[in-house]
């Protein structure tokens, strides 16, 4: 049964695919937002832990500019 | 106040603004023009004796007791038929009429059976009425010539008879079911005396008939000829109150007919504004199951799930929850605490729901059933027109010239709106169907579509874009109104990406399987219209593209300027009676009520001074989130309200698993459903009829719901969820929903202006209802879009690729299952299945094309077994052509066939809105059940145990 670890994956890339025809930039950014607006923070956790080779590009970027993002910010969230 | 009948002008209002004045009887009075003198007379306080005629259907003139003089005209002209004129002067008695009317009521009574006082419709029959109107005192044709007494009922319909010795022939019945409910099932055969009512063929009783039980013949007969089977039963109500049905999201108004406690018929209110008094089967007549020998009545708690269940007082179980939810989360946080709150309760209850999970368990984990129906319409049309909601009334329809229909199925699924719909259809409004299957709506009496696009299911953003693409390329945009009223560069991007060559029809047919003319045909139909109205249901947003076919659809509204007046807009059908309300009500996880984000400080601040507790800003866990988490370990306890997840939600077994792995799981419902397999509390519902609140339809409309009986287990819904809240410390005091109501007022811009009062003086509100709409929003978007913080933002266009879906046919897998639901049930089944309903649908049904059925030697009635790589089940088929080679379809209203075991965890990439309309499946003939349903029905029973006697409790 799949646990957290396995949507995460196929949120992300799901996610990111909706948003390529928007080209890269544009769909890394929209990615991360919507990452950023609805995702529990046990998932983005996930996510952050994941080997990154499991997301599409887009989604890989996008998570780690989340991730150097909370981390410059001190992980304050959770 | 005892009970009256609703008032009946018999003829329709007149929606003319021109005024008209006549005399009436030596009275001067002033009616709307258009309106018939029988109308003027009784909108006036005065009276004309009628039998043919009634308020809900055209004139018809033909039993000539509505007799009238008219000064400077001939005769005696039919009130009924005739409009009023200005300077008119009008006698309404005199002894020539008296004459004329007694000796029409003597023909009609020679032939009635005089058996009133034993007769159901005794002292509610306007035969009775009007024949004392008339001074009628002797019949002088005798009562012994040839008549229509002691012919027997048709008792087939399990809930109306029809008595043909008590009926008079007045064809009211058969213009209401043609112009009221579209169905054209009944007839009158014969001529002069031997004409009778008849429904359908000639061999046909109303159950084997086209006949499918609205109550419209029934409302509108004026005898006990069409009677509800309950008032024979029960006799005349004493009283009535207004409420509204808790089944579909079109939110009829009925008055429920009291004796005491005992509901005797629900009728449709004349005065409620989503119905204007029509109903369906479920609303009107489906509410047997609030009695259910089924109903669980009494709290129940047990340790573990494989234990029986032992009834206990609420004190017990209430203590029982607080303990295991205070230690869950001493041990495990917050965070490890949820809640699911129901489109079936009322926004009331809902709001509480979300209070409690929010500032009682300190998370965010709280989310509802609308997540697996309509969140793409939350996310698609907050983030095109910045508002979570449609964008019309459904007066509106009245006013389209087009209506472009896709992945709903009105006449099954919103019946009284789907009337509404087809009324406007055989006015000449144009119809456009986008839909994998050839709904009834595609062809019926009088109705057919232009053009029906039987596109391949999962493709819509594909056949939207191609749409969108003939739009712009063949100049069909209205460039001002978009100039005027959206984002000029937004569109232009949008623009350009649309008219790229592999958009176009031609392009994406293989893709579509819809023929690139009929697509072209469909497009330029509906950007031509002057009005024109996209309605739509699940079949946009349970997709792996859900949210991106919300935005197509709002794209195309924006560029053919079909936003903010009657008559345009988008749509959604809401499914259950109360998924805008729980939408609106702050349901999901990432927002406070009225659509604002979590991890808005300035939003959350005003919760936190409200409620006096500090709020999480972070979005939890959404419905399959939860469960993903309950098997990693970090979700352990959840509260469910009104909801079957383990029945509703899609992949069974990934919803058990999650389910098997929480430490609690309290079930809040009026039955033992699927899911309280799994739970370790149960807590008695109410029904609609035991609670007093509010529920907002798929048009915003708020209106109340009232207590007509008491709650069978004590409480109303609220008043359990406060209890639970008091349990664990919160120390809610709520008197009544209205308190609750003031408190969303106080706390969500749109609802402002909402309140209690207001809704009993006013009937309902539509939101937002705020200072700029102070009495409400019937139409949304009329000069702005209602977007940002002053609520005058542009529209939005969004670019939506198509992205074909993972779920893919195979050599294992080769045909597309989906899925959708039929009349007479409703959702889950839970309620429907409890009542007579379940003689339309005994059980779930495989409908498929004669030539796939053909290739695995299938015939309609034979067992099949429907196979995915999630799961088997098996079911019977029904060979027909309404859906394409290759397509399956089924519905999914009863446990024992779980068609959610075959049904996949994919689902809609911006909201988790499950992929119920696309599952790749086998299908193979079958000798019996599966395993699965073996073994589920193993243990449903093992699980559904109650010890009969409360035992001591094992330490
Ligand atoms: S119940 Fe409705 S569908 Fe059936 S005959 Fe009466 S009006 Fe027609
Ligand atoms: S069944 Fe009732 S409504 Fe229909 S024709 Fe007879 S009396 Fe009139
Ligand atoms: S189920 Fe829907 S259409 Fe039928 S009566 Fe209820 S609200 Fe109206
Ligand atoms: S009511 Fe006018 S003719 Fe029957």
């Amino acid at each position: 049964m799949s646990g957290t670890a396995q949507s995460v994956v196929r949120m992300a890339n799901q996610i990111a695919r909706n948003f390529a025809a928007l080209g890269d930039e544009a769909a890394i950014a929209q990615t991360a937002e919507h990452i950023v607006l609805f995702w529990d923070p046990r998932m983005k956790a996930t996510a952050f832990a994941l080997d990154p080779v499991q997301f599409s590009p887009i989604a890989r970027a996008a998570i780690d500019r989340l991730k150097a993002g909370i981390e410059g910010a001190d992980a304050s969230v959770d | 106040m005892s009970y009256e009948h609703q008032p009946d002008f018999g003829t329709s209002a007149s929606r003319s603004a021109e005024r008209v004045t006549l005399t009436i009887d030596g009275r001067d009075v002033t009616v709307a023009q258009g309106t018939s003198v029988l109308r003027a007379a009784r909108e006036n306080g005065g009276d004309i004796p009628s039998l043919c005629a009634t308020d809900s259907v055209k004139a018809f003139g033909s039993c000539r007791m509505c007799l009238v003089e008219i000064e400077g005209r001939k005769g005696t002209p039919a009130s009924c038929t005739t409009p009023v004129e200005p300077g008119m002067v009008v006698h309404t008695q005199s002894e020539r009429l008296a004459k004329l009317r007694r000796g029409v009521m003597e023909l009609y009574i020679s032939d009635h059976p005089l058996d009133c006082l034993t007769c159901s419709a005794n002292n509610i029959c306007e035969l009775q009425d009007t024949a004392a109107e008339v001074g009628l005192r002797d019949v002088r044709y005798g009562y012994d010539g040839a008549n229509h007494l002691g012919q027997q009922p048709d008792l087939s319909n399990p809930y109306f008879l029809f008595a043909p010795d008590k009926c008079i022939v007045c064809s009211r019945c058969v213009r209401a079911c043609d112009e009221v409910q579209g169905t054209l099932a009944l007839t009158v055969d014969g001529r002069g005396f031997a004409s009778k009512i008849s429904a359908g063929q000639a061999a046909d009783d109303f159950l084997t008939s086209e006949c499918v039980s609205c109550g419209a013949c029934v409302e509108a007969c004026p005898t006990s000829a069409l009677i509800e089977k309950s008032v024979k039963q029960l006799g005349k109500p004493e009283r009535a109150v207004i409420t509204t049905c808790a089944y579909c999201g079109v939110g009829c108004a009925f008055r429920a007919e009291m004796k005491g406690e005992q509901l005797v018929r629900m009728v449709p209110w004349k005065q409620g504004k989503a119905n204007r008094g029509h109903s369906c089967v479920k609303g009107r007549f489906a509410w047997g199951y609030a009695n259910h020998k089924d109903r669980i009545t009494s709290p129940m708690i047990r340790e573990r799930v494989d234990e029986p269940w032992r009834k206990v007082g609420w004190e017990e179980a209430l203590a029982f929850t607080a303990n295991r939810l205070n230690a869950i989360k001493a041990r495990h946080g917050a965070r490890a605490l949820g809640g699911i709150t129901s489109s079936r309760c009322t926004n009331e209850e809902t709001f509480l729901v979300q209070k409690l999970v929010r500032a009682g368990f300190g998370s965010n984990n709280v989310d509802t059933c609308a997540r697996v129906c309509h969140s793409p319409t939350g996310y698609g049309l907050k983030t095109t027109f910045g508002t979570s909601a449609g964008t019309q009334d459904f007066d509106s329809v009245e006013h389209a010239d087009v209506m472009l229909v896709i992945g709903a199925n009105p006449t099954d699924a919103h019946p009284v709106f789907a009337s509404r719909m087809k009324r406007r259809l055989r006015e000449g409004a144009q119809l456009i169907v986008i839909d994998p299957r050839r709904i009834d709506l595609v062809k019926s009496p009088h109705v057919e579509a232009a053009h029906h696009l039987a596109l391949q299911p999962g493709t819509n953003v594909a056949v939207l874009t191609a749409m969108a693409h003939v739009i712009v390329t063949e100049g069909l945009a209205d460039e001002a109104f978009v100039k005027e009223r959206c984002d000029w560069d937004e569109y232009q991007d949008w623009a350009r990406f649309v008219s790229d060559e592999r958009h176009s029809p031609e392009t994406l047919e293989p893709v579509t399987r819809v023929p690139a003319v009929e697509l072209r045909g469909a497009a330029r139909l509906y950007a031509s219209a002057k009005n024109a109205a996209i309605y739509y249901g699940l079949g946009v947003t349970e997709h792996s593209q859900g949210s991106s076919t919300v935005m197509a659809i709002a794209n195309l509204a924006m560029a053919t300027g079909n936003i903010g007046r009657p008559g345009v807009g988008v749509n959604p059908l809401r499914g259950q009676n109360n998924v805008q309300g729980a939408c609106d009500m702050g349901s999901f996880p990432h927002e406070l009520s009225g659509y604002r984000h979590i991890s808005d400080s300035a939003v959350r601040a005003s919760f936190e001074a409200d409620w006096g507790v500090s709020l999480d800003p972070e979005p939890g866990l959404r419905i399959p989130n939860m469960f993903d988490a309950a098997i990693d370990g970090s979700f352990r306890a959840i509260y469910i309200q009104g909801e079957d997840i383990l029945q509703s939600d899609p992949n069974t077994q990934h919803v058990a698993a999650g389910l098997g792995a929480m430490e609690l799981v309290i079930v809040h419902d009026l039955f033992l459903n699927e899911t309280a397999n799994l739970a370790h509390v149960f807590l008695p519902g109410s029904t609609f009829l035991e609670k007093n609140g509010t529920f907002t339809n798929a048009e915003r409309r708020i209106q109340p719901v009232r207590k007509v009986m008491e709650p069978a287990a004590g409480m109303e819904d609220w008043e359990v969820t406060q209890a639970l809240a008091n349990a664990i410390g919160l120390g809610w005091n709520y008197a009544h929903p209205r308190e609750i109501l003031a408190e969303i007022a106080r706390l969500t811009p749109s609802f402002a202006g909402v309140s209690w009062e207001r809704l009993e003086q006013e009937g309902s509100l539509q939101w937002p209802v705020n200072e700029a709409n102070p009495d409400g929003s019937p139409v949304m978007h009329v000069d702005h879009f209602v977007r940002g913080p002053d609520g005058k933002g542009k529209g939005r266009f969004v670019v939506t690729d198509y992205v074909p879906t993972d779920e893919r046919t195979g050599p294992r897998f080769p045909l597309l299952l989906t899925t959708g639901r039929i009349l007479s049930q409703y959702n889950v089944g839970t309620q429907t299945r409890r009542t007579a309903n379940a003689q339309w649908h005994e059980e779930d049904l495989l409908e498929i094309h004669p030539t796939d059925a053909e290739n695995r030697g299938l015939k309609t009635g034979d067992l099949a077994r429907l196979a995915s790589r999630t799961g088997e089940t098996t079911l019977r088929v029904t060979v027909t052509d309404r859906v394409a080679p290759g397509v399956v379809y089924t519905t999914f209203h009863h446990p024992a066939t779980q068609a959610n075991v075959v049904t996949t965890e994919f689902s809609d990439w911006a909201t988790n809105c499950p992929e119920y309309k696309v599952t790749a499946v086998q299908v193979m003939p079958s000798n019996g059940p599966s395993e699965w349903q073996h073994d589920y029905a193993d243990l449903t029973s093992r699980s559904r145990r109650i010890v009969a006697d409360a035992r001591e409790p094992a330490e």
